[in-house]
């Protein structure tokens, strides 16, 4: 399998780290044509408004909606705010997922948080049964999923945390900065799947 | 479920949200919000930039409150602010305002001239300045969650902060050469803590996120820095004492990204107007040079 990791900002070198370890081929991309030939991209944790900026500028707004129509993608954090169809102010958003994002809505830095949480969808993976332990920075909540889009995760009051639709996966903590790996797994089977959304 | 606040991983962890960046120096909220439109992925709030700080003397301290208030209010990315190297008061100060990050910086004038701040009683995180590895390791030692390669600040010349990164990366790649019984002679010659030389050696990396700062002016610069091996880039003076600062920021974000693709950073810096004026690290007399502070 040959993964894209976006590499206009952020931590995308942790995701291609994870990535790796579990056998998949992985490229960053930059520009458009580092899409061709990709069986599934990851967008990474970052400055939102600096990865839509540049994606803008380097002319990947287009190039990755079309591509996410056939592929499956993944957005941490910023990279979910990047998929989200609202984020209540203006910045360049693919507008993928139809899921209302909060930026930044649990304060600032001394706000953020680990946690154990409870995933009901990672039971079927080796390990599955344990508590998924998530980093969550200056992070964002998904304050609403609509459409076909479904809630994942939640946190134990109820906010929700991670989202599917179809295909596309939207998670506001960052498996990347972990060492368990069984968000990535999760994430490639999506790729491999060729259910429909 | 209980939820942990200020551990290192989510202190470290907004330094690795950050690579691949830009951080900017701001003294006003206006340009605050030229740097986020440029794509800065934070901004440094402060009353002068180093250059200013240079040229007008005396001493320089943390900034008002109300300025860095303001421009938290304007901006969505972090906010990060300076204070003086083993000013602890004013590390509580800026912690209680709710900034996103604290620069224990070379750049204000330091208050204390044996110790640095104990960054493991916040719970704000710390970026530090270093010349070489030992002083990053002491300084992760303290509790720093990121480093930065000091340069020269408020210079536009970019040769110092070349310097300290190949000084920290050239001591990296000789540590990876060196057996496990020689790291504590290595430990105990750079003075650094003999834990962080060992991890040091097994990731053959800094174990925290590392920038470059001090002295970057141009899209060139970034990308040099970034070949060099560094995670991201601060640009002090380099972008509002330029012709056109909101250009100017825009293209040196674009360099970080594409720091290795010399076509598109060719496309980049055409017409950016003025660069800042600069000053040669050469003409500076010693004891004005920045980088020195810090022990």
């Amino acid at each position: 399998m040959r993964i894209g990791v976006l590499a206009l900002q952020g931590a995308f070198h942790e995701h291609q780290v994870m990535l790796e370890r579990l056998g998949a081929e992985v490229r960053q991309v930059r520009l458009p044509a580092h899409l061709d030939g990709l069986d599934g991209l990851i967008i990474p944790g970052g400055e939102s408004t600096t990865i839509g900026k540049l994606a803008v500028d380097f002319g990947l707004m287009e190039p990755m909606k079309a591509f996410a129509v056939e592929h499956a993608l993944w957005g941490t954090c910023a990279g979910a705010i990047f998929m989200a169809r609202e984020v209540g102010r203006p910045q360049p958003l693919l507008g993928l997922m139809d899921i209302v994002i909060e930026r930044n809505a649990f304060g600032r830095q001394v706000a953020s948080f680990e946690t154990d949480l409870d995933v009901p969808a990672l039971r079927h993976l080796n390990g599955g049964g344990k508590a998924y332990h998530a980093v969550f920075i200056r992070a964002p909540l998904i304050e609403a999923v609509r459409g076909t889009a479904q809630a994942l995760v939640a946190l134990p009051d109820g906010r929700i945390v991670a989202a599917r639709q179809g295909r596309w996966l939207a998670t506001s903590f960052h498996p990347e900065l972990t060492r368990d790996d069984r968000f990535h797994r999760y994430f490639l089977e999506m790729v491999q799947s060729k259910s429909e959304r | 479920m209980d939820q942990q606040v200020a551990t290192f991983a989510v202190k470290s962890g907004l330094a690795q949200m950050l690579k691949g960046g830009v951080i900017m120096d701001v003294v006003t909220p206006e340009h605050a919000r030229i740097a986020e439109d440029a794509g800065a992925c934070a901004v440094m709030a402060l009353e002068r930039v180093p250059a200013d700080i240079r040229a007008n003397g005396g001493v320089a301290r943390m900034s008002d409150p109300d300025l860095i208030e303001r421009i938290m209010a304007t901006v969505s990315i972090p906010v990060m602010a300076k204070c003086r190297i083993g000013h602890f008061v004013e590390a509580q100060i800026l912690e209680a305002i709710g900034v996103d990050y604290i620069d224990e910086s070379e750049v204000l004038t330091p208050a204390d001239e044996a110790h640095h701040i104990n960054k493991h009683a916040f719970k704000v995180p710390f970026v530090c300045g270093c010349r070489n590895l030992g002083e990053a390791l002491r300084r992760v030692g303290e509790g720093a969650a990121m480093i930065r390669t000091k340069g020269e600040a408020g210079t536009g010349d970019v040769v110092e902060a070349v310097r300290h990164a190949r000084t920290v990366m050239g001591q990296i790649r000789h540590l990876q050469t060196l057996p496990d019984e020689e790291l504590m002679a290595f430990a105990k010659e750079n003075g650094a803590p003999y834990e962080l030389v060992v991890e040091t050696k097994r990731l053959g990396r800094l174990p925290v996120v590392n920038f470059a700062a001090g002295g970057v002016a141009t899209p060139a610069d970034a990308a040099l820095m970034m070949q060099l091996g560094v995670d991201g880039v601060f640009v002090g003076s380099g972008i509002f004492k330029s012709g056109d600062p909101a250009k100017r920021a825009a293209a040196i974000v674009k360099a970080v990204t594409h720091y290795n693709d010399p076509a598109v950073l060719a496309e980049i810096s055409r017409n950016l107007g003025e660069a800042m004026v600069g000053r040669n690290v050469t003409s500076i007399p010693e004891n004005e040079l920045l980088a020195g502070r810090g022990w």
